[in-house]
């Protein structure tokens, strides 16, 4: 079982998302004898240099090869073992897609497929290293769920419940180390129902990732200046939580989509298909980075050029309220 | 070393492999506008023969989990696969008349279903064998001893993915895994030597680490005899040399025959060919 109590939730928190799935693994391997993890030589990268010391016989390295770790996942999956792979984002992801669509989507073979530092946190080392494409591409695969957690706390409960979940999941992970916390403490999570973490009358955010710590902050923000927020924590992208969606665009003025993704085909994507049905629906707010590959440098330069940092979200959000 | 293989158990893989060409004839008939792949699944016709008819170990119990394991990666060429599966009577021969038909369990490349006895689903060329390599891994895993079957096409070969799966088999030392490789010499829009080059393909998975046998893709006891010799901690290829279009005089080397319409007069031929060899056959 994993402990969700007060020494775990720091330590985690500090180091970061990636590290957070490593010591996960540790705990989940010790009751679940069918457990295997396969990397694409990322051991250090996802926390799993431990892992890979303790439980060898649960622990497979592929080479640098995404198209045969999912092939070879799939096998296992197969067989009957509870399979987790992982890679940064854009490997686990884009380099072995048609392998995902195949293998978990067509086939329904369970594996769970975990991409480490998704978003903007690998800016320094360009666009290859980012990833802002994963959710769209992952969300139009049958078959295949997409969480992304909102902090390391999430990290856990994500991976944790994407163990029984009768699909494969996608869990995309964002943020560095010190990763800032949404839950300090214990809370129910459940696949697919997205949470309310903050009531307010007049506009709903609906948030995912990291970018749920930045809009509670510019909820905050936004109070001051009377006006007054929902913040809706979407950890689950697909399948996605219509009841909230509707019951909000049923509420409030003016629905805002926040994510470090691109603003095509994520989080946003996602929520005005539902909304759009909505007759009378308010206005939508996509926030998130433009269709474009523009800035380079740090996390935290990234995130103040697409506007992705809690200020700037909520001047967008004051501004698009206003008109 | 070759081993003296029983002469009855050639001739039952033989009448086993007539039976799966006629049957890729009925069905490739019966696909009719819908085209089918006849020419890859001709040339696998001994091979898939040799395996499900003599081979691997198998029974009536189509989930039993020392069953060996196989796949078609090679998907395109599911009539044979089809056919074979009919013969050990995992699928109804009534049901082979619905092959490309809308709402059929067979379509022109196989779909998983646990009730025929198909595990997985292919025709994305270059994933199998990596499945492959995930069920050979498991069955040392648990010790269930089984052997794992992969059916690759020569052209397939151009895909990376095969070659990192070769990589791995290799360095994860399956010595229950085998790569069959059908070198018929074609792909869908030329021979291998006009669209890829593959040069020498022996050479290439004998450098991964593979323990390599060629054999005449059409000759049983080659067939039987390279599925036999197996090197510890090595997995085993087999370059089958194969004729694309096996068995018909119009369909023989002739890569129209690649995806294509059955007429009624080829069909009618195909027929008559079948019946002659039958009384050739008798005479012998």
């Amino acid at each position: 079982m994993i402990e969700y109590n007060e020494k775990n939730i720091k330590t985690w928190s500090l180091v970061g998302s990636r590290a957070t799935f490593g010591l996960i693994s540790l705990e989940l391997a010790k009751k679940e004898k069918d457990l295997m993890i396969l990397t694409s030589d990322v051991s250090t990268s996802a926390g799993l240099d431990r892992f890979r010391k303790t439980f060898p016989e649960k622990y497979i390295d592929v080479g640098i090869a995404e198209q045969n770790l999912i092939g070879i996942a799939a096998g296992l999956s197969s067989e009957g073992y509870k399979v987790f792979t992982t890679t940064f984002a854009p490997f686990q992801t884009m380099r072995c897609c048609e392998q995902i669509k195949v293998n978990l989507g067509y086939m329904k073979k369970k594996v769970n497929l975990v991409g480490l530092a998704s978003g903007l946190v690998l800016g320094n080392l360009g666009y290859t290293h980012c990833c802002i494409e994963d959710i769209s591409i992952t969300r139009s695969i049958p078959n295949l769920t997409v969480i992304s957690p909102a902090d390391c706390v999430e990290t856990a409960k994500a991976i944790e419940s994407s163990l029984e979940h009768e699909n494969s999941v996608y869990i995309r992970l964002t943020g560095g180390q010190n990763n800032p916390q949404v839950y300090t403490k214990d809370y129910k999570f459940k696949i697919g129902k997205a949470i309310k973490l903050l009531d307010g009358d007049d506009v709903a955010i609906f948030c995912t990732g990291t970018m749920v710590k930045e809009c509670l902050i510019a909820a905050d923000i936004l109070k001051s200046k009377s006006l007054n927020c929902s913040v809706i924590n979407i950890h689950t992208i697909k399948p996605i939580d219509k009841k909230i969606i509707e019951e909000m665009s049923n509420k409030k003025k003016l629905i805002v989509s926040v994510e470090e993704h691109s603003v095509i085909g994520g989080l946003g994507s996602a929520i005005s298909e539902v909304k759009s049905t909505i007759e009378n629906s308010p206005k939508q707010l996509f926030i998130g980075i433009p269709d474009q590959y523009k800035f380079s440098g740090s996390y935290k330069f990234l995130k103040e050029k697409y506007g992705l940092e809690a200020k700037s979200i909520a001047k967008k959000i004051l501004n698009s309220y206003k008109v | 070393m070759s081993k003296k293989i029983e002469k009855k158990t050639i001739l039952k893989i033989e009448d086993f492999s007539s039976r799966i060409r006629k049957n890729i004839l009925e069905m490739s008939n019966e696909a009719g506008a819908n085209s089918s792949h006849f020419g890859g699944a001709l040339s696998i016709v001994e091979i898939i023969s040799t395996l499900f008819c003599h081979k691997m170990r198998i029974n009536e119990d189509k989930n039993w989990a020392k069953r060996d394991r196989f796949i078609l990666s090679k998907g395109h060429s599911c009539l044979a696969y089809y056919a074979a599966l009919s013969e050990i009577g995992y699928i109804k021969k009534s049901e082979l008349k619905t092959f490309e038909k809308d709402g059929s369990n067979l379509l022109g490349h196989p779909v998983a279903n646990e009730k025929l006895g198909i595990d997985f689903s292919n025709g994305s060329l270059g994933m199998g064998l990596s499945l492959g390599i995930g069920l050979a891994i498991s069955s040392k895993k648990k010790n269930l001893n089984f052997n794992v079957y992969v059916i690759l096409g020569d052209g397939e070969c151009n895909e990376g993915s095969v070659w990192e799966a070769a990589m791995s088999g290799a360095h994860f030392k399956l010595d229950n895994l085998f790569a069959i490789i059908d070198r018929n010499n074609f792909q869908q829009t030329g021979t291998s030597d006009e669209i890829m080059s593959l040069n020498n393909l022996r050479e290439k998975w004998s450098s991964f680490g593979w323990n390599v046998l060629e054999v005449d893709g059409h000759n049983i006891s080659e067939i039987l005899n390279a599925l036999s010799s197996v090197i510890s901690d090595k997995p085993t290829a087999l370059i089958a040399n194969t004729i694309k279009g096996k068995g018909f005089s119009f369909s023989e080397n002739n890569n129209n025959w690649h995806h294509a319409v059955m007429t009624k007069s080829n069909y009618e031929k195909a027929l008559e060919e079948i019946e002659n060899s039958k009384k050739i056959n008798d005479r012998i």
